[in-house]
């Protein structure tokens, strides 16, 4: 990873990505394609990529249900999945 | 989430959507010495079609239109969200977590479209997304060179998503159109008075090589536990699976209407209704782009224009030539609409426990003895979830024929603690 990467947190793991990246992109790429259980409990992921479908939703730096696909990565940014 | 009074602006003319239309009615609304505002929802201008292209233009197109706007005075708004109309001339924008008001005399609305989908057996799984929904993806970090991706649904997004993941080093297991090639042949035939796209066409064919595009196929299954792991296609006769990493799947396109409704603009079956110079039945609130009815980069380029012209200095003769080339563009979506028509057999893919409202969970079972929308969300709560049905709205139409009626503000999930604060002020109360 070159020297202008962002450090951020996904579930307090320390990762590090490309100026640019989405929080959803982040996400997929360290944590995998489960973001969040759906109301029964099935497994979810980014959809539509634009937010619109809120499938994506994660809770970032306190704020919940931020769509992360619209969310781009910063420096020292607090991201928290909803995967048990 | 609290309104930040420092932050409220007004403008000349507010554009609310930084797409190709959206920055189309900026450049030319700015070029006319107006104070324009551009507002978009996401991160970075571009819209869904020029994602992430402002530094490095992928097409002339695009090159020529970030130029423009490279060299215009306006007030770029980006990752501001809007959630209502707080009165007449003014709306309610959401940015950061913090609420704003935006006050206009003239509006444009470019709110673009989103892709539809459709349900069908294990479409709620992980890695199933949409065909513009794994490209925007693609564009904004996610490395997908050496992954298996299925392509599939319907439409012409569905080549530039898959010439677009080529390039990215994806392995395409095969591109999947459910219309008939016989459709698909006179659409081809028809572009022959539109040169520009037969090489438009010819350089997504070339770009995707080898690569099956199959015509007359669709999915039925996706399979997987906890994840995708392949998907199970039909030609009508027989059905195969296809082992991927992603499935790419979206049936076409439907207009963002959520915004034009919530302003009191008539809405019609293809979206928002203009009048020849793209106003509304509003005065002053103009609608350009995927939002008046899906027709592509030109006609919402046209439209754009054509709006902020409008906007900017009534209806002035030296733009009236524009009207002719949008007509045209406008001919040439018509023709390509129906070359894609959905095909019957697509209202019969969920099964009674397949989700169709992916918020709630509401299993396409639970929807069989609803007679309208309302009724649907009243009994079941389909469409009650954050998205506020904008997938299973758009779903329900083409499966039940159900309109989705009246939208209510906030358009947008948005914190509850100040937008009581906010409308109180107002002398009408939307909320």
């Amino acid at each position: 990873m070159p020297d202008d990467s962002i450090a951020l947190t996904i579930d307090g793991q320390a990762v590090r990505v490309a100026p640019g990246t989405s929080v959803a992109a982040a996400v997929l790429i360290f944590q995998g394609p489960g973001f969040r259980r759906s109301v029964t409990g099935t497994p979810r992921g980014p959809l539509c990529g634009m937010g619109i479908c809120y499938e994506c939703r994660l809770t970032i730096d306190g704020l919940p249900q931020r769509t992360s696909c619209q969310t781009v990565c910063q420096a020292g940014m607090e991201v928290v999945t909803d995967v048990p | 989430m609290f309104l930040d009074v420092s932050k409220n602006r007004s403008f000349d003319v507010l554009v609310i959507g930084g797409g190709p239309a959206g920055m189309a009615a900026t450049v030319t609304a700015s070029g006319e010495g107006r104070k324009v505002g551009l507002v978009d929802d996401n991160p970075d201008l571009g819209g869904q079609i020029w994602r992430g292209e402002r530094k490095k233009p992928s097409s002339a197109e695009a090159r020529v239109v970030f130029e423009e706007l490279q060299k215009s005075t306006f007030e770029a708004l980006p990752g501001t969200r809007i959630v209502g109309l707080v009165r007449p001339g003014t709306l309610l924008a959401e940015a950061s977590g913090s609420l704003v008001e935006l006050s206009y005399q003239s509006l444009i609305l470019a709110t673009g479209a989103r892709e539809l989908f459709l349900p069908f057996p294990g479409w709620t799984l992980p890695n199933v997304m949409g065909a513009g929904g794994l490209q925007a993806l693609a564009k904004s970090g996610l490395p997908i060179a050496g992954k298996s991706v299925v392509v599939a649904g319907s439409g012409p997004l569905l080549l530039a998503v898959a010439a677009h993941l080529k390039k990215k080093g994806a392995i395409l297991r095969g591109i999947f159109e459910q219309a008939p090639l016989s459709k698909l042949v006179k659409f081809g035939l028809g572009l022959w008075t539109e040169p520009s796209k037969i090489s438009q066409a010819i350089d997504l064919r070339w770009q995707i090589g080898a690569v099956r595009y199959r015509a007359g196929a669709w999915p039925v299954e996706a399979v997987g536990g906890e994840v995708l792991r392949s998907v199970k296609l039909t030609d009508g006769k027989k059905v195969w699976s296809v082992d991927c990493d992603y499935l790419a799947c979206g049936f076409g396109l439907v207009p963002n209407l959520e915004l034009p409704a919530i302003l009191g603009c008539s809405i019609g079956p293809g979206g928002t209704i203009v009048d020849e110079w793209q106003q509304t039945t509003v005065e002053n609130v103009y609608c350009a782009g995927e939002a008046t009815g899906v027709g592509g980069l030109d006609l919402s380029l046209f439209e754009g224009k054509i709006a902020g012209h409008a906007a900017a200095s009534g209806r002035p003769d030296k733009a009236r030539f524009l009207l002719n080339y949008r007509d045209k563009a406008r001919r040439f979506a018509r023709a390509l609409d129906e070359s894609f028509a959905l095909r019957d057999e697509l209202r019969h893919l969920a099964k009674a426990d397949t989700i169709v409202c992916r918020c709630e969970d509401v299993p396409a079972g639970a929807l069989a003895g609803r007679t309208s929308w309302v009724d649907a969300k009243l009994q079941t709560r389909c469409g009650m979830g954050p998205c506020q049905g904008r997938i299973c709205g758009a779903a329900t139409s083409f499966l039940h024929g159900w309109e989705r009626g009246s939208v209510r503000p906030p358009i947008f999930p948005v914190g509850v603690e100040n937008l009581a604060e906010v409308y109180s002020n107002s002398a009408s109360s939307p909320v």
